[in-house]
Parts: structure tokens; C-alpha cells; sequence
């Protein structure tokens, strides 16, 4: 631990008064005093408390807090529904084009032809690939990709004249989807995962009835399953005029396999940040594209981006039956050009390609973890799949204290406990752009941990060992929540 | 296949492992009625140097504020962005990490919204604020949630003055709980106050004001704290955190909740997103309020160290009880406000601001001196005015552009009654020069 040199300072901490970092033009216009310009009572009394620092400072100190990061650039991340795959530089390169950076949102429409068209052309991209009948790109992230696939079913039910209360969600969905559903207004209704851990038919037959406007399902599910009863569920679900929507978080192992509107889903949100490599960025931005078929179109979120005949790209207001605005603007319009760079970088073949390497090396994971860990589900898993510590909690070795050792051996970890419905649940989503070596060095270190935690559990209660900061006391920041620095008094 | 490390050997090589004939095989579940049986009807894969001439091409289809003169604004502005934040946020283990959920090995994305969280609360001069929201609208919605959800009550007093893409987005969220906005008229481009006191009742969860507001002009946000909270509701203030270095902070002014766009803190355009949802609160609030937070503990040898923290609010844990469904937010944007906010620091932030007042008030001016043209309103403004033009804005706008100015966005498509107004906004980046040629342009355009 004494070989721990931590870095440990805070912006504040490096702060000398009179030091400063910003280059600010002369002023050029007449000089006047601001407080002439505004009335007094607008201007700041005292300067804000922050830093003042030079920016060697702040190029150092946030280069060394990066260092106290692991990420997919330096690190494998098999963060199960996360998709931590490679994030190509190429995007970010494109991204940043001036045309693109430097775009104001509300530049006359005959000024951002080329931003709209790639957001046309991305719309149907992602249509073709799932097979809707349109998208919006609005939505910000998958969260927000939801609450506009919910409103529009909404609203499709109340243009019916029908006033639906409910939304079936199985136990194994994430946590965003029952928060969406009530944040829509409805009430959320949890149904059971059957003993192989697809939707139990008989529970979704019986709570299938008038008063439900949607079944929101994850396609695969969050065991790594694809639901095999697919066809049954969407029909079963539109005798009773039940919308059925597809969380597309796992669509990474679906590219050119199947499509969510060839199965039957009315909708299904993409997560550009997962399946299309735009990076995570610490959290987000994301962005989280909704598609939709055709009878939920008037429902669609405005503006819609359109194409006229002579070729000409607009922003499509007149929409009165819209659900309305989701965000200020169009879209996360950068990662929708890091997402479009890849669609056009991988081609069709490339995109199916993903998929099946994604499958390939999740199963070669539960290949080689099966022996030491237990199964969540039998036979062969999609993109993910889920593993419980049970045996080893029997041990005393919890899910928790595996993800930290696994640190010290230089992974970050997989998501744990989740699916609510596994014990002890490690979710691991290799992705399809780690190779053999990664996912066998990653394995063998599962494995290690699975002796050590026979022969030398202590080892793991420690760990990390190797990381800036040991293991946190989160009951303390919980209790006493310090939420911002302050200057130590004098 | 570009981005796949397997080599076809080595795909055969696990096959055999696993016990599959082929990837075929694992793929079972999945029906044959399920599966696409023709490949996806998409362009062919690109090779890098055809995609970045066909993407360039995209993009010299659009205006980019380096060649033009840029007076757009209304929710996003041309500030300067110093050359650090690109070469900071680029470092792959800022970029590629995700929500920090193993803090340990994420000391570096925690510690920066630690950084955030302050920043946004002194600028605001609320006693917390969130990791993020996803851009101001956003914000401002979930703020109306959450005063519902503090007072149980349904109704809100919106001003006029706030931006009407932000009541869109506002009124998409009121959709499931049923809650509604009672509008506030304006009285010469600031908040009618009579009319708020009005509108304010028992039933009155909050009262929303711009400041300053869509308009430009400057809202007496004491005036209408007092007002809200003589009926109990709480003031929810959007207000943009660059101007707020100059500016009297909204919470000196009796804000109990405080949401922007933080997008002029060194965030780019890029067609309007991402953006920065910027969200403050008084302390009391801070279990009801959305989103991440960031907190400080020490680990188990006592040293210094940070973790999400009160997540009993959030969706992963609540689930439909949570108070609000977000995940993913916006931590790179928040990180490149932060590496701002340090580069401007105490006194750079109010030079901005500076800079910028003194600059749109010599462009207001400058352009209201021109033969037909006036301000629309008499209010004090700060960075953004509106015009009354005497010919059709959109017109005198398309015109500009052949001098390679964007000169501002005409009002007409927001509100059918602004139709001669034009919205323009400076910042500390346009030139004496660039305002002066605008002003000549919009002579001649008008003339």
C-alpha cells in the first residue's frame, strides 16, 4: 500500500490568487461600465469561489485524474447492457468537422443541408436495420428514447378514443423502464420469468386485458436469452390492442439477424452509445433514436427531418398530433455522426459480422467460466451472459467482492446483481471487438478468483489493492452527504 | 472485418471450444421465422478515405461559425471554447469509461463531477447541484417533476419569457402526470408581475421565469421569488451558467431550483447536442431531486475518495419510484464545463461577461440606428436583444447571408405575433468589425 502514491487534489486545492489560464480578446467596442449597460441589482456582488489556476495546472490535473480511470481505450470493460465496445477514432474525427462542431442549430435550413441529410440518411439506416417504419432521433439516451416510445403508444391509444392504465414489464428489465412507464403516467405491472427466464406466457395471459396499453420487453433479454416465443407474445399482446415495445439496449446482438419490426414490436429505442460506438463518454451523452411503425407516425416527436422532390432537406413542424418536443434542439447530433460514420464504416456485412462475433465470444466466455461459476440460464447464450457467485457467496465471497478483485487483475468489472432476478448475478458483455487473448486472460483471472476464493478468501475481502482509492464507505456519503468542496476554514 | 480482433482461425478455435458447429448454432433461439433472410439493405462498407471525403462533403453543406459572423443564439451561442477542453476530453480514459460504478476504478470521472457540482452550485449560488440532465429543456422539466413532487401540487406559473421550445419539452413531461402550465404574460419584453401574482395560487407548485429571458431581457427574479413563495410554491429558474460569472446569481435572488443550458461553457454547437442540462437546488431538496450525484468519502485506510451517492432517488434502485427515469446523462459535456470553468476561473468568467454586455449593447445600438429598425423592447438586456425589422425577417436574414453573417433567428416560427422580430445575440467572440458590417448589411437589407 505504501507504493499507493496517490494523486489527490481537487482544481480548488491547486488554486493561487492572480494565477489565471483564459486568453480574452481586448475589448473593441466603446468601453462603457457594465453597471451603466444593466442595473445594478443584475451584477454579481462578488466573484464566483472558483479556481485560479494556469493551464499547465489544469492540463496536468485532469490528465492525472484520467489516470485514475479505467476505460475501453486501456482497459477490457465487460460491463454487462452496457456495450463497452472499441470506439473507433475515425468518428471522433468527423465529428469534429467544422461543417458539424461549428453548426448553430437554428441556421436557416438552407445552411444545413448536409447536417440534415446525414440525419435522413441515418433515420433510415436505422429503420432498414431494424426493420420500422420510421425514427426519430431526438431522444437524448435510451431513457429518453423510451419515454418517447411510451407517450407515443399514449397517445395512440387515447387517438383511439381508449384511456389504457397499465404497462407489463417482466422482472428481468432494467431499471429505466418501470421509471419511464410511470414518468408517462402509467402504472407498472411486473410479470414473471419463467424457470428458463424468457416471459412466462401463462403470467403475461393473464394479465393481458384491456386496460394495457404496452408490453415493454428486451430483446435479447437481460439473461443474454433472445425471448425464443417472440411471434406468440407480439400476437397474444395485439388481440388485445397492447402495443408491444422493444428495449433495444441489446441490440448489439441482433445487427442483420433479426429485426424488432419483423418480430412485431410497434417500437424499439437504439442506444447509439452501445450497439454504434459512440463513446460513453463517463456517462453519456448518449443518444437514443426511437423507430416506430407506421400507425404510430402522427405521433411522432417534432420536428421531423424531411426530404421534399427536388432533393431538399427540411425540419417538419406541422405535426398536430405530435407528442411534442423531447429536448431544445434536433438530437444529439454529435453521436449521430460518430454513429453514421460507423454504419457507413462496417456496410451490411460488417454489421452482421458484429453481431455474430458478439455472440461467439460471450458464449466462449460461459464456456470457459461454466465450470467454476453457476449458470443463470441453460444452452447458448446471445451478445451477454449471466453467471452467479452463489457458490462462492457460500464461501463468503459475494458478486461485490469478485468485481473488486477483478480490478486489482486489471479488468474493470462486470455489472452485478443485475438481473434483479439472479442471485449474486456477474453480467459480462465481452463485445464483439475484444479478441481471444483478452477474453482468455479475463478468464483466467475469473478463474483465479474462484480458487482464491477457496484458498485464500482474504485476498478478495481486500481487494483493490492496486486501485488510487481502496474500497469506499458508501453508508458515509449516504449518511452525511458531502456534495461539493468547500474551502477549509481558516 | 474492420473493429473484430478474431481471426478466423481463432473464431474456429473457440467453436471447437464451446462445442458449436458454427456461430449458427449458438444463435438457436432464434426462430427461422425470426431471422433476416437477405443481408440488411444498406450502402456497402466504406473504406476511411471515401467516407471522410463523403463526410466532408456533408459538412461544408452547413454554416460553420468560422466562416460566418454568428448572432444566432436562443438557446445556443457562439462562445469560445479554449483549445485545452478538446485535448483533455479526448483522453480515451475520460471518453471510453461509463457511469462510474466501480469507483475505484473511476476516481477520475468522480472527482471531475465533485469539480461540476461545485462549479454549477457557486455559479448558481444554490447549495447543490446534479451530475447532469441532458440539455436546459430537459432540466427545466424535470424541475417542474420535482416541484411537483415536493408540493403536491399540479399547477405551474410559466412566464412568456422562457425560451417556447423549452415549454414544448416542459409540456411533453406534464403529459403523464396531467400537470399544467398557466401562461404569464409579458408586459414590454419582462414577466407582467401583476399577472404573475395573479396566476399564483394555492394550487401552484412553482413559478418558472427565464433570466435572463428568451427575449435577452432581465427578469426581477426577487419579485417573483416573493411572489411564489407568499403562496408556497417554489421559483424555478432557467438561467444560462456562462452569463452567471457577471451576473447576480438567481439563488442570492431567492431561487429554489436553478436549471440551464450549460452549453456556453465550452461545450460546441454541433447542431444543437448534446447539450449540458445544468440542475441546482437548495439543500433540503436534495432527495427529491433527479439524476446523479457525486459524493465525498474515504476508503477503508481513511484517504480521500468519491462515489455516487443518495442512488435510493434513482431508477436502478427505485425503479418506477424513482424521481426520474434518467441514466445516462451527459458526463463529457459536464467535464468539458468543468475544464472551462477552470481555464476562466474567478475572474475570466466575469471578463466574458463583461466583454459580452458591452458588446451586445454597442451592437444594439449600432443596429437600431439603422433607418426602420428599433428594439423591440425597452427592458434592460444582457447578451441577447430583440429587433423589429420593417421587411420580413426571414428575408432580411437570407440576404445577410450572402455577406456571410448569420444575422439572427427570426421569432415568426416560435410566436406568430413576433413576425417582424428578429432575435440576435452576442457574444464575447464577435468583432467591432463583424458588427459594424452586420449593421451596414442590415441597412442596405432593409433599406
Amino acid at each position: 500500500m505504501e507504493a499507493r502514491a496517490p494523486y489527490d487534489k481537487l482544481i480548488f486545492e491547486l488554486s493561487a490568487p492572480g494565477r489565471f489560464a483564459y486568453s480574452l480578446p481586448a475589448l473593441d467596442v466603446p468601453s462603457a461600465e457594465p453597471a451603466s449597460l444593466v442595473p445594478a441589482q443584475y451584477v454579481r456582488a462578488t466573484a464566483p469561489e472558483l479556481p485560479e489556476v494556469s493551464e499547465v495546472d489544469v492540463i496536468r490535473h485532469y490528465s492525472r485524474l484520467s489516470l485514475m480511470n479505467y476505460g475501453v481505450d486501456t482497459h477490457f470493460y465487460p460491463l454487462g447492457s452496457c456495450t463497452m465496445k472499441y470506439n473507433p477514432k475515425i468518428n471522433e474525427d468527423m465529428a469534429r468537422l467544422p461543417g458539424f462542431l461549428r453548426l448553430h442549430p437554428l441556421a436557416p435550413a438552407a445552411m444545413s443541408q448536409g447536417a440534415l441529410e446525414l440525419m435522413w440518411e441515418l433515420a433510415r439506416d436505422l429503420a432498414e436495420i431494424s426493420g420500422m417504419d420510421h425514427v426519430s432521433l431526438q431522444p437524448a439516451a435510451g431513457a429518453q428514447g423510451e419515454f418517447a416510445g411510451v407517450l407515443m403508444i399514449r397517445a395512440y391509444h387515447l387517438s383511439r378514443g381508449e384511456r389504457r392504465h397499465k404497462v407489463l414489464i417482466p422482472d428481468s428489465a432494467h431499471g429505466t423502464n418501470p421509471a419511464t412507464t410511470a414518468l408517462a403516467g402509467f402504472s407498472v405491472v411486473q410479470l414473471k420469468s419463467d424457470e428458463t427466464g424468457e416471459v412466462d406466457l401463462a403470467d403475461l395471459e393473464r394479465n393481458l386485458d384491456e386496460d394495457v396499453a404496452a408490453f415493454m420487453i428486451t430483446q435479447p433479454n437481460t439473461l443474454g436469452l433472445f425471448e425464443s416465443k417472440i411471434h406468440q407474445i407480439t400476437e397474444m399482446c395485439h388481440a388485445k390492442g397492447v402495443q408491444v415495445y422493444m428495449d433495444g439496449a441489446n441490440f448489439n446482438a441482433i445487427l442483420g439477424i433479426t429485426r424488432p419490426g419483423d418480430l412485431g414490436f410497434d417500437v424499439c429505442h437504439f442506444n447509439l452509445h452501445k450497439t454504434f460506438t459512440t463513446p460513453h463518454g463517463g456517462g453519456g451523452p448518449g443518444a437514443g433514436p426511437v423507430g416506430i411503425k407506421a400507425h404510430l407516425a402522427p405521433f411522432l416527436p417534432t420536428p421531423v427531418v424531411v426530404k421534399d422532390d427536388e432533393g431538399d432537406y427540411a425540419l417538419d413542424w406541422s405535426r398536430p398530433q405530435s407528442i411534442g418536443k423531447l429536448q431544445a434542439f434536433w438530437g444529439n447530433f454529435g453521436m449521430l455522426v460518430r454513429a453514421y460514420t460507423y454504419i457507413r464504416t462496417m456496410g451490411p456485412d460488417g454489421l452482421r459480422s458484429v453481431s455474430e462475433n458478439a455472440v461467439l465470444n460471450a458464449n466462449y466466455i460461459l464456456k470457459r467460466l461454466e465450470g467454476d461459476y453457476d449458470r443463470a440460464t441453460a444452452g447458448p447464450c446471445m451478445h451477454e451472459c449471466v453467471v452467479s457467485a452463489r457458490r462462492q457467496k457460500k464461501l463468503g465471497v459475494s458478486a461485490t467482492d469478485i468485481a473488486k478483485r477483478l480490478l486489482d487483475l486489471g479488468f474493470y468489472a462486470p455489472t452485478t446483481y443485475f438481473p434483479l432476478i439472479v442471485d449474486e448475478a456477474l453480467m459480462i458483455e465481452p463485445t464483439e471487438t475484444e479478441s481471444k487473448e483478452t477474453l482468455d486472460a479475463f478468464c483466467d483471472a475469473m478463474v483465479q478468483i474462484a480458487r482464491e476464493a477457496e484458498t485464500d478468501p482474504h485476498r478478495i475481502h481486500e481487494a483493490p489493492v492496486t486501485t488510487p482509492v481502496r474500497r469506499l464507505d458508501q453508508t458515509l456519503a449516504a449518511r452525511q452527504p458531502v456534495l461539493k468542496w468547500r474551502a477549509p476554514s481558516p | 472485418m474492420r473493429y473484430i480482433s478474431n481471426t478466423p482461425a481463432q473464431q474456429k478455435e473457440m467453436l471447437a471450444r464451446i462445442g458449436a458447429a458454427s456461430v449458427e448454432a449458438l444463435l438457436a433461439n432464434v426462430p427461422a421465422k425470426a431471422r433476416l433472410s437477405r443481408p440488411l439493405g444498406l450502402p456497402a462498407a466504406m473504406a476511411e478515405g471515401d467516407l471522410v471525403r463523403h463526410l466532408r462533403g456533408l459538412a461544408a453543406r452547413n454554416a460553420n461559425a468560422d466562416d460566418f459572423a454568428c448572432f444566432l443564439g436562443a438557446g445556443s451561442y457562439d462562445h469560445a471554447i479554449p483549445s485545452p477542453i478538446n485535448h483533455l476530453i479526448s483522453r480515451g480514459e475520460f471518453f471510453t469509461a461509463y457511469t462510474p460504478y466501480q469507483p475505484e476504478a473511476s476516481q477520475g470521472t468522480l472527482r471531475t463531477i465533485f469539480e461540476y457540482q461545485t462549479m454549477m452550485a457557486e455559479l448558481t449560488g444554490m447549495d447543490v447541484a446534479n451530475a447532469s440532465i441532458y440539455d436546459g429543456a430537459s432540466s427545466l422539466a424535470e424541475a417542474v417533476l420535482m416541484a411537483h413532487s415536493v408540493t403536491g401540487r399540479a399547477e405551474t406559473a410559466w412566464s412568456r419569457g422562457v425560451n417556447p421550445l423549452y415549454q414544448q419539452v416542459v409540456e411533453t413531461y406534464c403529459e403523464g402526470p396531467d400537470l399544467r402550465l398557466k401562461m404569464v404574460r409579458l408586459g414590454d419584453g419582462v414577466t407582467d408581475l401583476d399577472a404573475l401574482g395573479k396566476a399564483v395560487t394555492e394550487r401552484t407548485a412553482a413559478v418558472v421565469v427565464q433570466y435572463p429571458n428568451f427575449f435577452g431581457c432581465l427578469e426581477d427574479l426577487r419579485a417573483a421569488a416573493d411572489i411564489a413563495h407568499a403562496k408556497g410554491a417554489l421559483l424555478v429558474v432557467a438561467a444560462d451558467p456562462v452569463n452567471l460569472g457577471f451576473l447576480t446569481p438567481p439563488g442570492a435572488l431567492g431561487a429554489d431550483i436553478v436549471v440551464g443550458e450549460g452549453q456556453g461553457l465550452g461545450v460546441p454547437m454541433s447542431f444543437g447536442g448534446p447539450n449540458l442540462g445544468v440542475f441546482a437546488a437548495r439543500a433540503e431538496l436534495v432527495r427529491r431531486m433527479p439524476g446523479r450525484l457525486v459524493g465525498a468519502t474515504v476508503d477503508k485506510d481513511g484517504q480521500r475518495g468519491f462515489v455516487l451517492t443518495l442512488q435510493t432517488r434513482e431508477q436502478h434502485i427505485r425503479r418506477e419510484k424513482a424521481t426520474s427515469n434518467i441514466c445516462t446523462n451527459v458526463a463529457l459535456c459536464a467535464l468539458m464545463a468543468t475544464i472551462y470553468v477552470s481555464i476562466l476561473g474567478k475572474h475570466g468568467l466575469r471578463k466574458v461577461g463583461e466583454l459580452t454586455v458591452a458588446k451586445a449593447h454597442y451592437a444594439a445600438e449600432r443596429f437600431a440606428a439603422v433607418p426602420g429598425v428599433r428594439l423591440r423592447f425597452a427592458a434592460p438586456f444582457f447578451k441577447e436583444f430583440a429587433l423589429t425589422l420593417p421587411k420580413a425577417p426571414d428575408r432580411v436574414v437570407k440576404r445577410l447571408l450572402k455577406d456571410r453573417i448569420l444575422a439572427g433567428v427570426p421569432l415568426r416560427s416560435f410566436d406568430r405575433a413576433e413576425k417582424s422580430t428578429l432575435l440576435v445575440a452576442v457574444t464575447e467572440r464577435r468583432t467591432k468589425a463583424e458588427i459594424d458590417a452586420t449593421a451596414a448589411a442590415l441597412a442596405a437589407a432593409v433599406a
